[in-house]
């Protein structure tokens, strides 16, 4: 009875613990509402421009939004502007405050330690949930945006910001370069979340914290005051996707922003890997 | 108060122990929540960890899991320390900690693969079977499709004992396993630990109920406030007690007299044809007292020994009455 026995079986590589993550992520009604909510901004603004398309060509409104009438694809880029600054920074608050502070709450976490999950393994799983988050979100406003912009006005070539045409399907490719690019922007936002999460066995909080980060530095951002902060906010690139609408594709703005993200990445992975490496979990 | 047989485990080193602590001891603030506490758990034993609301148990178990850091103190599971080795220990130990915890959205099986799939050593390819094995074992097979938030106290309370059963362990941690069950599923659970512990599973399980602990464990420690206060087998700890005797008389004051020829200290009681004292002479049993009453021609209508309970024991151990440490 007291030999020495090595834990049992081989040590997979874990992966099963990210498609855990995943499923249980997907199978919550909330991620659904909100990603149902996400779908919602596209098909609002395609069908108020629709049903008062005469008054549309004013030139204010959201960016692209004059241009919905004339083809059904700018209905993506249009949603996309609108839900980048409020919307989806706060669905996002959501899921990454969550991440940590949501199975503390539930008291879930002391059993993902014990069996044992590891606590690197499982903030990098938690980590990889948020992120696949920020993708489908994306995704959801800018599929739902091309469906409905075909379905409620004419589709055709694009007029690119450079004054040069592409055609229906090169168009695509480059709306899933911008879901891309939005993705890659949520990034440090998502890690921000991580972090907040660790601290706190009350999700509540650490959604509402992650989010108003959100929104303070978007304020910040706009005070021409700070500009020396601006190039080191997590939103300074936010809304910088135009350069994926050249041709050819200027692909300075996507580097910056990758660049700048990856840094919240690493400080604040670091500083969320700090506190959870020890913290003791009492719930 | 260690007890012969704690002596024998000592020598035999920490490969004989599925649990050791040296010194134990975790601040919150300025409680002291558990405080020098040394426990010595054989393998193979159904180690009782009991103790009053408050006194310590979840503390130090979540200490022994690595959920918290000890303030002080070494900790050694199985073959390792804690929390060191807690990545080739935790796969061997089963545990419930506080209660169970459920993902009210999933289903009680969905609760136990996203727990299964946590743990890096266990098969996804036995997992179904696995889970669908550790549910039938609590009897919850007829529940396992229904969402948990559904589940009612009890058939959470089985949840949890099954996901300490996913795979085989070594050592199984139950805080207070029975709470919210109802007598029937407290006898399941009885009888379950019986049968894990006869696989040659060790099985540590706390609670503030002494019956249910005299129930199911051959080994007991008894924390009161954070301490360690008594560690043994039932037997070593009810030996500790002393037993009363109480006898009925219409002829007291004799009857004193004798008793103090025989070295007891007679109490003083509410009735006149009552004297009751501690048995406290070593060696001193009640029928010599009765021969010595009897041979001094005193009448004795009635004898009784009592106390010597655990219940006594543990109540001169923790206290007694609603006061909860902390
Ligand atoms: N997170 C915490 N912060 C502060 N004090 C705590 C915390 N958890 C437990 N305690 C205190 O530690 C003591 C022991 O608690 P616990 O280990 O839960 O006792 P038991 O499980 O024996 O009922 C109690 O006095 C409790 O108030
Ligand atoms: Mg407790």
């Amino acid at each position: 009875m007291a030999q020495v026995r090595p834990a049992r079986g081989r040590r997979s590589l874990g992966l099963t613990l990210v498609v855990s993550e995943i499923t249980v992520l997907f199978r919550r009604l909330r991620t659904w509402a909100m990603i149902g909510a996400l779908a919602l901004i596209p098909i609002l603004i395609a069908v108020v421009v629709r049903v008062s398309s005469d008054g549309a060509a004013s030139g204010r409104g959201p960016a692209f939004l004059n241009s919905i009438t004339q083809n059904g694809l700018f209905v993506s880029l249009t949603a996309l502007t609108v839900a980048i600054p409020l919307f989806l920074p706060l669905t996002i608050g959501v899921v990454a405050g969550d991440t940590i502070a949501g199975e503390a709450n539930l008291g879930t976490l002391r059993y993902l330690l014990v069996a044992p999950a590891g606590r690197l393994r499982l903030l990098l799983v938690k980590y990889a949930g948020a992120a696949l988050f920020c993708f489908v979100a994306t995704l959801t406003v800018v599929v739902t945006g091309a469906i409905i912009g075909a379905l409620l006005f004419p589709v055709g070539p694009v007029t690119l910001l450079s004054g040069d045409t592409v055609g229906i399907p090169g168009y695509f490719v480059r709306l899933l370069l911008l879901a891309l690019y939005v993705t890659v922007s949520l990034m440090g936002l998502s890690a921000i979340g991580l972090f907040i999460s660790t601290l706190t066995t009350i999700p509540v909080g650490a959604m509402a914290a992650t989010a108003a980060l959100a929104a303070v530095a978007q304020i910040l951002g706009a005070l021409p005051q700070l500009e020396w902060l601006h190039p080191w906010l997590f939103t300074n690139y936010w809304l910088g996707f135009g350069d994926l609408l050249r041709e050819p594709i200027v692909w300075t703005s996507f580097a910056d922003n990758a660049l700048l993200q990856f840094g919240y990445i690493a400080v604040f992975g670091t500083l969320a890997y700090g506190r959870f490496s020890t913290k003791d979990i009492l719930s | 108060m260690r007890s012969a047989h704690d002596e024998r485990t000592a020598r035999e080193g920490a490969t004989g122990l599925a649990i050791e602590t040296r010194g134990l001891t975790k601040v919150f603030g300025r409680q002291r929540a558990v405080d020098g506490v040394d426990l010595a758990v054989p393998r193979g034993t159904v180690f009782g960890f009991l103790g009053p609301n408050g006194s310590g148990k979840t503390t130090t178990i979540r200490m022994l899991l690595g959920l918290a850091a000890a303030s002080s103190g070494e900790i050694r599971l199985l073959d390792g320390a804690m929390p060191k080795d807690a990545r080739a220990v935790l796969p061997r130990v089963g545990a419930l900690v506080e209660g169970p915890a459920i993902y009210p959205f999933l289903s009680g099986r969905a609760n136990l693969q996203r727990f299964d799939a946590a743990d890096r050593h266990t098969s996804p390819s036995t997992r179904n079977a696995r889970v669908d094995a550790a549910l039938e074992r609590v009897g919850l097979g007829h529940a396992a499709k229904k969402r948990a938030h559904a589940y009612s106290l009890g058939m959470k309370q089985r949840l949890g004992i099954a996901n300490a059963l996913l795979a085989p362990r070594d050592l199984l941690i139950l805080d207070e396993p029975t709470n919210g069950l109802d007598p029937q599923g407290t006898r399941e659970v009885r009888n379950l630990i019986r049968s894990l512990s006869d696989d040659g599973t060790t099985i540590f399980v706390s609670s503030h109920l002494l019956a249910e602990v005299e129930q199911m464990c051959t080994m007991i420690a008894v924390m009161s406030a954070g301490r360690l206060v008594a560690q043994g087998t039932l037997d070593d700890l009810r030996s500790q007690g002393t037993a009363r005797v109480r006898i009925t008389t219409p002829d007291p004051a004799d009857a004193r007299r004798i008793l103090s020829g025989l070295g007891l200290v007679p109490e003083p009681h509410g009735r006149d044809d009552v004297v009751t004292a501690e048995l406290s002479v070593p060696g001193l049993q009640s029928e010599a007292v009765n021969a010595a009453l009897v041979r001094a021609d005193v009448r004795v209508r009635g004898l009784e020994v009592s106390g010597a309970s655990l219940e006594d024991r543990f109540v001169a151990l923790t206290g007694e009455g609603f006061d909860v440490a902390g």
